[in-house]
């Protein structure tokens, strides 16, 4: 018995050691501590976060980029982490939140400890954090959206838009901002003739996609800003053979839509991207931490190959245009998310 | 057994029932001697590679992270006791916690607050013990379907929503401190209720029933034992602590969602097991399962302050439990054999 006792200790003794030899290197130099606390792990969207925090890390001085996040997406997993974090006293925390409210008063908690907590691709209410950084924000995203679409019909022909419900409001917002788009001088050759709703329901969005080329036989292109909506109009298009006459693009997840950008059926679509959002939120809080932006409205935050982030009301932030996905790039992305 | 104190030889070695060395074995070979071990290993190892861990301040405050789960686990010890399972726990914490945002939304008060979440606990408690006890279905399918419907309720009324507004007295309860101290209430309160149910477990005929049902439920019938009422209590004692949990963690968030507390049932009766409570029913202590809530508390802390990932965690706690539920029997198996050695030496 003593010898199991005794095996016991030996072996949690060497796998300690092991952590040991890790910790002691990490203390050896006197870096900043910079979280990126995403809502789950084992998610290849919030991996690739992780990668642009590495990459700010690089760039930027005396930063160490630490990626964390609990096993399953809940408010109390990443409660628990914060605590923790609170305790070896971080110099920084970037959150992507399970829950906006909930991890109020632990970071509240963190931000009297001296912690500098930001929020990226999903906020923290008010008074939980300093700033909250939005990938994209409605106007960059619908305007985006007109000008991807342009381009891959030759600014002229028939435009209908494939939605997701006629009640969603991120995409009605987009769309409005879409019309605003086209009325510009270089789109007068083009028209957008109906807006569709495909209930982000794969078999309802392919239907309504037919209806549209059957309907207008002189379509030229279709926006979807949903990546249910993206990638059903892509398969209906390749289906009715339609391919090269009607234009497809939207906001699509590289993985799903990775077949139809690469044999040209997709020839361009946006998306936030994860790389960018962890890059971004490092340089922030870099900033923060050193006293280069205080994060109140109307600061300008230089942040590296990004370029700049302007402050907004309440600590709101916008990232900028979405990411544009091609045949070139989008294998990469594919492996991602 | 009366020449126990008179040594006796045999096979060339000496054994003696009531030696400091027969002694030590005995108690060396209990879990939860191996698991109070196993923790001051724990406070060791994490004390000398990191210098955030044994800090008073940050222990105590890290104790806010694991007291609701340790509170839901006392009753738990008296439901795996008896034979039975209690896999709703989790979503109990969704329709107390649902009840108190709705009331806190159309303006109940703090007390009122309070004695919401008590008596909706323990009426969802009660819900699993009627079936179970006086329909006679089993724990497991019960509570299979009060899991999806507790949730359920918060899920339909709530959607993507939540409950935040609660009154500002409310957030006492799971941030607040105990007096000027830095000691967190949640850990003073679940302390209490240890020693409660300790005491109830280990010094009361209660106790010593949940034992008796646990080994076996017939011959406990044939004891004179209400088995189906002990049962039953301890379904609706299960439902009070919940919603004393919900409490607790509601204030602690400060909001209401249908995912909270999410997996938080397998997350409790993983203390339980690991505290020593046989999943079969009929041994375990509420020492062991106290101890097994703070190593575990403190493992995932220590780690977290060490910046392992989720993932280590996860497996290092699946070990741990593989370890709990096949040491007591390899225990058992190397006591027989002693016993056995003991008796053949006596009767040479």
């Amino acid at each position: 018995m003593k010898n199991m006792v005794l095996t016991l200790s030996l072996v949690l003794i060497l796998a300690s050691g092991t952590v040991f030899a890790q910790a002691q290197q990490e203390a050896a130099d006197e870096e900043l501590k910079l979280v990126l606390l995403v809502k789950s792990l084992g998610n290849g969207f919030f991996e690739a976060v992780a990668d642009g925090g590495v990459e700010a890390a690089g760039e930027l001085d005396n930063v160490t980029s630490i990626y964390m996040g609990p096993s399953t997406a809940t408010a109390e997993g990443q409660i628990e982490i914060i605590e923790s974090l609170i305790a070896q006293k971080v110099d920084g925390i970037a959150i992507s939140a399970n829950d906006p409210d909930a991890l109020v008063p632990v970071t509240k908690k963190a931000m009297k400890a001296g912690i500098q907590v930001i929020s990226f691709d999903s906020g923290i209410s008010e008074g939980g954090r300093t700033i909250d950084l939005a990938p994209s924000a409605a106007e960059l995203i619908g305007r985006q959206q007109v000008q991807l679409i342009a381009e891959l019909v030759g600014y002229k022909g028939d435009i209908a838009i494939l939605s997701a419900t006629s009640q969603a409001t991120n995409q009605n917002i987009w769309i409005e901002w879409m019309k605003e788009e086209i009325k510009k001088p270089e789109y007068k050759d083009m028209k957008i003739v109906e807006t569709v709703y495909g209930d982000d329901a794969a078999d309802k969005s392919y239907r309504e996609a037919v209806g549209l080329m059957q309907k207008y036989p002189n379509l030229a292109g279709i926006i979807s800003p949903t990546t249910v909506g993206v990638l059903a109009a892509s398969k209906a298009i390749e289906d009715e053979g339609m391919k090269g006459k009607v234009q497809i693009t939207g906001l699509g997840l590289p993985s799903e839509m990775q077949h139809y950008v690469e044999n040209g059926t997709c020839g361009q679509m946006a998306l936030w991207n994860p790389i960018d959002l962890g890059y971004t939120s490092t340089y922030i809080l870099e900033a923060l931490v050193t006293g280069k932006a205080e994060g109140k409205p109307g600061d300008k935050i230089s942040v590296g190959r990004m370029g700049a982030v302007t402050v907004g009301e309440g600590g709101a932030s916008i990232m900028g245009v979405p990411f544009v996905f091609n045949a070139d790039n989008i294998a990469k992305f594919a492996a991602m998310f | 057994m009366t020449s126990a104190k008179s040594p006796l030889m045999g096979s060339g070695r000496l054994i003696d029932e009531n030696s400091f060395k027969e002694r030590m074995i005995v108690l060396f070979t209990k879990w939860e001697t191996l698991l109070a071990l196993l923790f001051v290993l724990e406070i060791v190892v994490f004390s000398n590679i990191t210098p955030y861990f044994l800090d008073y301040f940050n222990l105590m405050n890290a104790s806010f992270t694991f007291m609701e789960k340790a509170v839901m686990a006392l009753p738990m010890i008296f439901v795996i006791m008896s034979g039975d399972i209690d896999i709703s726990i989790a979503s109990i914490i969704a329709l107390v916690s649902f009840a108190m945002g709705y009331a806190a939304e159309s303006g109940v008060d703090t007390a009122g607050l309070i004695l919401i979440g008590l008596s909706v606990g323990t009426l969802a408690g009660m819900f699993n013990g009627f079936f179970i006890t006086k329909l006679g279905m089993p724990a497991i399918a019960v509570t299979l379907a009060t899991q999806s419907l507790f949730r359920g309720i918060s899920q339909a009324v709530l959607e993507d929503h939540a409950y935040t507004t609660y009154p500002e007295s409310f957030a006492f309860f799971g941030q607040g401190y105990v007096g000027d101290s830095l000691i967190p209430f949640e850990l003073v309160l679940f302390l209490a209720l240890a020693v409660i149910m300790g005491f109830i477990l280990h010094k009361t005929t209660y106790g010593r029933q949940l034992y008796a049902i646990g080994n076996s439920k017939s011959a406990a019938r044939f004891a004179g034992i209400y088995v189906d009422r002990v049962r039953f209590i301890n379904f609706t004692l299960n439902g009070l602590f919940c919603g004393i949990a919900a409490i607790l963690l509601t204030s602690r968030i400060g909001s209401t969602r249908p995912n909270i507390a999410l997996n938080w049932d397998i997350e409790t009766i993983t203390l339980v097991v690991l505290g020593g409570v046989s999943i079969m029913g009929g041994r375990g202590t509420v020492p062991g399962v106290t101890v097994a809530i703070f190593l575990l508390g403190y493992l995932k802390f220590g780690m977290g302050l060490l910046n392992i990932s989720a993932k280590i965690m996860i497996i290092t706690t699946g070990v741990l439990l593989i370890i709990a539920v096949l040491l007591p029997n390899f225990l058992d198996l190397i006591k027989a054999k002693r016993k056995l050695r003991l008796q053949q030496v006596r009767q040479n």
